[in-house]
C-alpha cells in the first residue's frame, strides 16, 4: 500500500511534471504544426456554444482558484478565516464546478452525436474528456462531501505541494486522505501528464501575447538594407536555420 | 518614406469568361486535400449574385473587415480585445455550410454493384462524413443565375439601389451579368494579420505576400472573421487556417501563379507596385469614398528619380525597381487610372485591382415600336409583347453608360464605397478606348466623336492604343512581370542549405533513415 502511495504522490507527480515540460518543449519546437486548439467551430457552432463557454470559464476559474490556494496558502486560510467569505468562496468554485461539468458534458454529446464531430474527434479526445469528466465529477463530489476545501487545501495540500516542489517530499498528510480526494490529486497530475501528447497543449500557446503586440507584422526574410551591402559580412546576414 | 515593393495583380473584367481553370488550377495545386476541399483560394463568382461564401460581402453577418471609431480604425468582429473574448466560441465565424458541404461520388459502386433490374448509380458522399448527403450547395452554385431570385437579389451590393433600378435589372430581356474572380487581395492594411492572436500570419516584406505560418498558427480562427473577403480558410482537418500564397514557390522561381499562368480569358496581369508604407494608416482611416483616390496616390511613379534613389536606399533591389517601371500593373492602376480595388471600403487596402466591366453597361435598352417588324414575322411568332431593342449605337458616347443595363450605383458599390464618378470614369475611358480602335479599325466613327471622347478622359491616341495592346495583344511576358527572386540570395531566404546537404531534400529536414550501423 505504501508502495503504492509512494508512487502515485512522489514519483507519478515528479514523472508528470517532467514529461509535461519536455514534451511541451518537444512539441512546441520540433512539431509545431501539431499544436492547436483544433476548433470545431467551423463545423458546427450552436451547441458547441452552450458546451465551450461554461466548460471554459468554469475551469479557468476553478484552476485559478487551486492555483491560488496552493501558491498562498496563507492569504487564503486568512480570507477564509471569516465564515461568511469562506461560504462565498465555496459556493463560488462549486458554482463554477457545476458549470465545467455541465459544458464537459455538452461537448462530449455534441461529440459523440454530431456526425461532422465525429469526423474528426480520434480516441486520444475521447480519452482526454473522459480524464477530465471524471477530474471534475470527482471534484465536485470532494466540493459537497468534503465541505471547507478552500481551507483545507491550504492547510493540507499546500505544503505536500511546496515539498515536492522543494524536492522533500512530505506525504504524511496526503496519504491519510479519503480515496476520493487522492484520486482527484492523481488526476491532476494525469492531466498534466497528457498536455504533451493531446490537444490539451492548446492552453500553453494561449495567446496573451497578442495584447501588446502591433497590430500589422511585416516579416523581411533578411535584412534588407545590410545584405544589398557587399562590406556585410557574410555571417551577419547567414540565414537562420529553424 | 518608407518605400516598399508589392506585387499587385489586375483583372480585366470585361475579359474574363467564366470558365475556372483559374479555381481548378489552384485547386489541383494547393487544396486537393483532405480539410482543404471545400477551400477555393481562387473562386469565380456571378455577378449580379451571391458569391462564395453565401453574401460574403454583407459585413452585417460576417462582421469582416475594418470599421472606424472613435480611436481610429478597429476590426470589425476581431481584434483587440474581440479576438481574445471570444476565442472559445467566435460569434462570427462562418460554417461550413455557409460555403458547401464538399462531396464526391462512389464511383467504385458503378462497377462493382452486383447485377439488377436498375442501373447503378454513384451516390453522392459526403467528404466529412463519408455518409451519403443530399448536395445542396456547391462552390459555384451560383453560376450564371443572375435573374434567379435565390441568388441574384440577394446580392448585398443591390443595397443602395432604387426599387426600380433593381426591377430594370432583373427583366428578362435586360438581363446581364458578368463574372468576378477572386483570390487574396494581399492587402496593405490586412485585416486577416490584424486580427491572428498568436501572430501566426505576416505580410512578407520583400514582396508583400501575405502568408499564415502553418508551425504558428493554433486555430484560433479569427482571421476566417476579420478578412472580409473570406480569404482565410480554416481547414477543418489539421486545425490550422490557410489562404491563398500567390503561389511564392512559383514566383521565386520568375513563374506567374498558376490561376494567373491558366487563365484562359487571359485577364490576369501582375507585376509590381512600389508604396509608400508610412501612408497605411491614414489612407486606410480615409473618408470612405476618398480610401481608393488615397490610395492610388500612395503607389509611387517608379521612374521618378527621387522615388528610385529613397527606394534602393531602403534595400528595394535594381532588378525589382526594373521590374515596376515595366510593371502591367502600374500601367493599368496608376497610369492609365482604370482599375478600381474591390469594396474599398472594407479598409483593408487591397492590391487586387480589376477593371470593371463595360460589356454588359454599354448597350442600353431603348421602347420601340416593334410593330412593323412584327408585321412581318411568321404567326407563330408574330405576337412579341416586348418592345424593347438593345441600343448600343454609341452617338450618345458617355449617355450610354449612365443609361446602363447595370445602373452605375451597383458597379460603385462593387468598386469604389458606391461613389458612382469614381467607376463612372473608368468605364468612361474604357469606352474611349473601343470608340478609338473602332475609328482605327472600322472607321465608321466619326473623328471629331473620339476626339472628344479622348480629350473628356484625359487620353491621346498613343495611350488609347498602348491600352489596347495591354488589353487585348499583350504576350505574356507583358502580362507577367516578376522581379527576380535573387536565386543567390533567395535559395538561402530562409535557411542555409548547407546545414541541410545530406538530407532528405525539398521540403524536408530531418536526415534521411539510418538503417543499422
Ligand atoms: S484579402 Fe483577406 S486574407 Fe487576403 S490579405 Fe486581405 S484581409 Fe488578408
Ligand atoms: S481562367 Fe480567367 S477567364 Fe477563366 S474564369 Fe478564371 S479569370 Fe475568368
Amino acid at each position: 500500500m505504501n508502495a503504492l502511495n509512494t508512487f502515485l504522490f512522489v514519483a507519478f507527480p515528479y514523472v508528470a511534471v517532467i514529461v509535461f515540460v519536455f514534451g511541451v518543449a518537444y512539441r512546441y519546437r520540433r512539431r509545431g504544426f501539431t499544436v492547436s486548439s483544433l476548433s470545431s467551430q467551423f463545423l458546427e457552432g450552436k451547441t458547441l456554444f452552450w458546451g465551450t463557454i461554461p466548460f471554459h470559464i468554469g475551469i479557468l476559474v476553478v484552476f485559478f482558484g487551486h492555483l491560488t490556494a496552493f501558491l498562498l496558502p496563507r492569504a487564503t486560510l486568512a480570507w477564509n478565516s471569516i465564515p461568511v467569505r469562506l461560504i462565498v468562496l465555496e459556493v463560488t468554485a462549486f458554482t463554477f464546478g457545476l458549470s465545467v461539468l455541465v459544458g464537459l458534458t455538452a461537448l462530449m454529446v455534441r461529440r459523440v452525436t454530431n456526425p461532422r464531430i465525429r469526423a474528426v474527434t480520434t480516441k486520444m479526445d475521447i480519452a482526454i474528456e473522459l480524464l477530465l469528466l471524471a477530474q471534475v465529477v470527482l471534484g465536485c463530489w470532494i466540493a459537497l462531501g468534503f465541505r471547507w476545501g478552500a481551507s483545507w487545501f491550504a492547510a493540507d495540500l499546500s505544503p505536500y505541494l511546496w515539498s515536492l516542489v522543494k524536492l522533500a517530499p512530505e506525504t504524511g498528510a496526503v496519504f491519510a486522505l479519503p480515496w476520493v480526494i487522492k484520486a482527484h490529486i492523481v488526476g491532476a497530475f494525469a492531466i498534466l501528464f497528457m498536455v504533451p501528447f493531446s490537444r490539451l497543449i492548446h492552453f500553453v500557446v494561449a495567446p496573451l501575447h497578442y495584447i501588446v503586440r502591433p497590430y500589422q507584422q511585416v516579416i523581411w526574410n533578411w535584412d534588407r538594407k545590410s545584405i544589398r551591402n557587399p562590406n556585410t559580412p557574410w555571417s551577419k546576414t547567414r540565414p537562420n536555420n529553424s | 518614406m518608407d518605400i516598399r515593393s508589392q506585387i499587385s495583380m489586375v483583372f480585366h473584367l470585361d475579359k474574363c469568361i467564366g470558365c475556372h481553370t483559374c479555381s481548378i488550377a489552384c485547386k489541383n495545386i494547393w487544396t486537393d486535400r483532405k480539410g482543404a476541399e471545400y477551400m477555393w483560394w481562387n473562386n469565380v463568382e456571378t455577378k449580379p449574385g451571391t458569391g462564395y461564401p453565401g453574401k460574403w460581402e454583407n459585413q452585417d453577418i460576417y462582421k469582416g473587415g475594418w470599421e472606424v471609431t472613435d480611436d481610429g480604425i478597429q476590426l470589425k468582429g476581431a481584434g483587440k480585445p474581440k479576438s481574445l473574448t471570444n476565442i472559445f466560441h467566435n460569434p462570427h465565424m462562418p460554417v461550413i455550410d455557409d460555403y458547401y458541404e464538399p462531396f464526391t461520388y462512389k464511383y467504385l459502386d458503378l462497377i462493382e454493384s452486383p447485377a439488377g433490374d436498375d442501373q447503378p448509380t454513384a451516390r453522392p458522399i459526403s467528404m466529412i462524413t463519408g455518409e451519403p448527403m443530399d448536395i445542396k450547395m456547391g462552390p459555384n452554385w451560383d453560376d450564371d443565375l443572375s435573374g434567379s431570385p435565390d441568388y441574384a437579389r440577394n446580392d448585398p451590393n443591390l443595397e443602395k439601389l432604387s426599387p426600380a433600378e433593381k426591377e430594370a435589372m432583373f427583366q428578362l430581356e435586360r438581363m446581364a451579368f458578368f463574372y468576378l474572380p477572386r483570390i487574396c487581395n494581399h492587402c496593405l492594411n490586412p485585416a486577416c494579420v490584424a486580427s491572428c492572436p498568436s501572430g501566426a500570419i505576416y505580410k512578407r516584406g520583400e514582396d508583400g505576400i501575405v502568408l499564415i505560418n502553418q508551425e504558428v498558427c493554433r486555430g484560433w480562427r479569427m482571421c476566417v472573421t476579420a478578412c472580409p473577403y473570406k480569404k482565410t480558410y480554416y481547414n477543418w482537418s489539421t486545425g490550422k487556417s490557410e489562404k491563398c500564397i500567390l503561389c511564392y514557390p512559383r514566383l521565386e522561381a520568375g513563374e506567374a501563379p498558376a490561376c494567373m499562368h491558366s487563365c484562359v480569358g487571359r485577364i490576369r496581369y501582375l507585376g509590381v507596385l512600389l508604396y509608400d508604407a508610412d501612408q497605411i494608416e491614414s489612407v486606410a482611416s480615409a473618408p470612405e469614398t476618398d480610401v481608393v483616390n488615397r490610395q492610388l496616390d500612395m503607389i509611387l511613379d517608379p521612374f521618378d528619380p527621387d522615388v528610385i534613389a529613397s527606394a534602393k536606399s531602403n534595400g528595394v533591389a535594381d532588378s525589382t525597381i526594373d521590374a515596376a517601371q515595366k510593371s502591367p500593373a502600374y500601367k493599368f492602376v496608376k497610369e492609365w487610372n482604370l482599375a478600381l480595388p474591390l469594396h474599398p471600403e472594407f479598409r483593408t487596402l487591397p492590391m487586387l485591382f480589376y477593371v470593371p466591366p463595360l460589356l454588359p453597361v454599354m448597350a442600353s435598352v431603348t421602347k420601340v415600336d416593334n410593330k412593323e417588324q412584327s408585321e412581318k414575322m411568321h404567326p407563330v411568332g408574330k405576337y412579341w409583347p416586348d418592345s424593347w431593342l438593345y441600343d448600343t449605337s454609341t452617338e450618345e458616347l458617355f449617355g450610354t453608360i449612365d443609361e446602363a443595363r447595370f445602373p452605375l450605383q451597383y458597379m460603385a458599390n462593387l468598386f469604389s464605397a458606391g461613389d458612382t464618378a469614381q467607376v463612372g470614369d473608368r468605364l468612361k475611358k474604357l469606352m474611349a478606348v473601343r470608340l478609338h480602335r473602332r475609328q482605327v479599325t472600322v472607321g465608321d466613327v466619326s473623328e471629331k466623336m473620339v476626339k472628344s471622347a479622348l480629350d473628356d478622359t484625359g487620353l491621346t491616341p498613343q495611350s488609347a492604343d498602348d491600352i489596347y495592346y495591354l488589353t487585348s495583344l499583350a504576350h505574356f511576358n507583358d502580362r507577367f512581370v516578376i522581379p527576380a527572386a535573387h536565386r543567390e540570395q533567395a535559395i538561402e531566404m530562409m535557411e542555409f542549405a548547407g546545414d541541410v546537404k545530406g538530407s532528405t531534400g525539398f521540403g524536408f529536414k530531418t536526415g534521411t533513415a539510418k538503417r543499422g550501423a
